[in-house]
């Protein structure tokens, strides 16, 4: 049996389709998590001024937005790990005065921005302090990432970049959640260990929402349906990602990527920072290497 | 020979008193971040409630020392509660907050039972002696050791076995991450205040037996090398709470026979200063 049989096979909710691909009639649905006027003031500094967003029911929705824009700090206020106040309507239920642990157990998984492993504990460690309820889902943790089963007893301090953030997500997998939160989850990896991780995420957003905080654009153009974007704490574009990528201006203005501007509108500061490439999209058919022992 | 035989067993009986004191107070603030400054109190508080039930509750020794522990917990658990807790988003506060404990328990002590050594019942079967390698050595040293082997035991299955225990150990790394699994961390915080409030009244108890008296100020005076073998055995590790408790123990026993009275408790410093020139984050530098 080959890899591809990784990206292909079973664990598909048989009343969602296979294709991750989030229709633009997906932002039209009620939302699942919906964010008002998000405000975050920390030590007297307003971090956030009132951020709007809206999680699609299915799919990938992204979070983009230039550095220092306010996209960890956002998804930091909806698992309630930084003071906030203003609406975070999550199915329903209102989060903005639960802590944290309260708002994980409504379903939410969080892949924080750093990882958030435990380095001191087991891979296997890290795995169980996630388990939530009686039946976690190893079958599909393990299936995704076999070299999370073979290095169960390692210590997660030792894993290489990639791996760890296979825990991190891994656990996010674990329990039978309603949302995914990954915050970066390719940041510092290897190419060929960002198509790895952005099909697990296109697989798990097949069943369960993802709400991706993501620099590269390659990576969103290829799973997001909608996105949100931040400038200065505050949203400032919200909308499917195929337009809002097509349209050059509007991305360079917004996220301050793509090609130079033409020479009347100088971009102040360094030269931005050119998107990381990233493989095409991995076709069923192809080979994805991975290291896996005999 | 047998001057060394005894010093060594004392050393190591002293050193069992500070880790009965010091592996609580290194994973509550290993956890928490709270330097517990009341954890000299709970030591007290577990003597007297010992030596009163021994006494005036007229309990056998054991029995006495079962109670002056779960005394000991019930205090350590309402410190948590009634005042850790409401003031987790303001450090200082918290601080000043145990230092005040630390001194008024000793107060109200002195209050009730007077400033005064009160003499501890020490069972026969523990007050004698035995011969170990020609040194007549007081048997209560290894009622000590064998309460701190008991303790390290517990205390690293608890760590390494159970789920709280793992939650405990996450903890000590990265505390927010936990809640961000969805488990409720405050419950290991009362948890850990228990455990170390048993073995810190345990300690009391014990340390009545070691000194054959209790006084107030028992419990403050074991705290201030209980926080040495803290910081020398690394915040949130009980093996280098045990490691660093053996060395306090020996090297004060020692250096107070062989130089003046008083000395051993200075080298103490010294040893501690050494330490943290060479190995910044103490002996071990993580948890278990």
């Amino acid at each position: 049996m080959t890899d591809s049989s990784f990206l292909t096979s079973g664990q598909t909710d048989p009343a969602v389709g296979a294709s991750s691909a989030t229709s633009a009639a997906a932002a039209d649905r009620a939302a699942l998590l919906s964010v008002r006027d998000l405000r975050v003031v920390i030590d007297g500094l307003h971090i956030l001024h009132g951020v709007d967003l809206d999680v699609a029911p299915s799919g990938v929705t992204a979070l983009l937005g230039r550095n220092g824009a306010g996209k960890t700090t956002t998804v930091k206020a909806i698992m309630g790990l930084v003071p906030r106040t203003g609406s975070l309507r999550f199915a329903g239920t209102e989060l903005v005065k639960l802590p944290t642990h309260l708002v994980v157990r409504q379903g939410i998984g969080y892949a924080p921005e750093d990882r958030g492993i435990f380095a001191g504990l087991t891979v296997a460690e890290n795995l169980r302090l996630a388990e939530r309820d009686g039946s976690p889902a190893y079958d599909l943790v393990h299936e995704l990432f076999p070299e999370l089963k073979q290095r169960a007893g390692q210590l997660a301090g030792t894993l290489s970049g990639g791996q760890q953030q296979m825990v991190a997500i891994g656990r996010t997998l674990l329990n039978g959640n309603r949302l995914i939160i990954a915050d970066e989850p390719t940041k510092g990896l290897a190419p060929k260990i960002v198509a790895e991780v952005a099909d697990v995420l296109e697989r798990a957003a097949a069943t369960v929402p993802v709400l991706l905080v993501e620099q590269n654009l390659a990576l969103v153009r290829r799973l997001a349906g909608t996105c949100a974007v931040l400038a200065d704490g505050r949203t400032a574009h919200r909308g499917g990602t195929a337009e809002l990528l097509a349209d050059e201006e509007a991305a360079r203005r917004l996220l301050g990527v793509g090609r130079p501007a033409p020479a009347a509108t100088s971009v102040p500061g360094p030269a931005p920072t050119p998107t990381v490439a990233v493989p095409p999209p991995v076709v069923p058919t192809a080979t994805v290497t991975k290291e896996v022992a005999p | 020979m047998d001057t060394v035989v005894l010093l060594t067993c004392t050393g190591l009986g002293l050193g069992a008193l500070y880790f009965l004191v010091a592996s609580g107070l290194s994973l509550i603030f290993g956890l928490m971040d709270v330097l517990n400054f009341a954890h000299g109190a709970l030591l007290s508080v577990g003597a007297y409630a010992t030596w009163w039930a021994g006494t005036e509750g007229g309990m056998g020794f054991w029995l006495a020392v079962v109670f002056g522990t779960a005394v000991g917990t019930v205090a350590a658990v309402l410190l948590e509660l009634v005042l850790i807790r409401p003031l987790y988003n303001r450090p200082r506060d918290q601080i000043l907050a145990t230092v005040g404990v630390g001194l008024a328990v000793p107060a109200l002590l002195m209050g009730i039972w007077g400033a005064d050594s009160r003499p501890f019942p020490q069972p026969a079967a523990l007050s004698g002696t035995v011969g170990l390698f020609g040194a007549i050595v007081p048997v209560n040293r290894f009622v000590l050791l064998a309460a701190a082997a008991l303790v390290l035991v517990a205390l690293r299955l608890f760590l390494s076995r159970t789920r709280y225990g793992l939650v405990v150990r996450a903890g000590v790394e990265d505390r927010a991450m936990v809640t961000a699994l969805g488990i409720d961390v405050r419950k290991a915080f009362t948890l850990v205040f228990a455990i170390g409030g048993a073995a810190a009244a345990l300690g009391g108890a014990l340390s009545g037996l070691y000194f054959g008296s209790v006084h107030p100020g028992q419990g403050t005076s074991l705290l201030i090398f209980a926080f040495v073998v803290v910081v020398m055995g690394g915040m949130g590790s009980v093996t280098g709470a045990a490691v660093a408790s053996v060395a306090v123990g020996l090297v004060q026993q020692f250096a107070n026979y062989y130089t003046a009275a008083g000395l051993g408790d200075l080298s103490v410093v010294v040893l501690l200063a050494v330490l943290l020139l060479v190995r910044p984050r103490g002996l071990t530098g993580r948890l278990a």
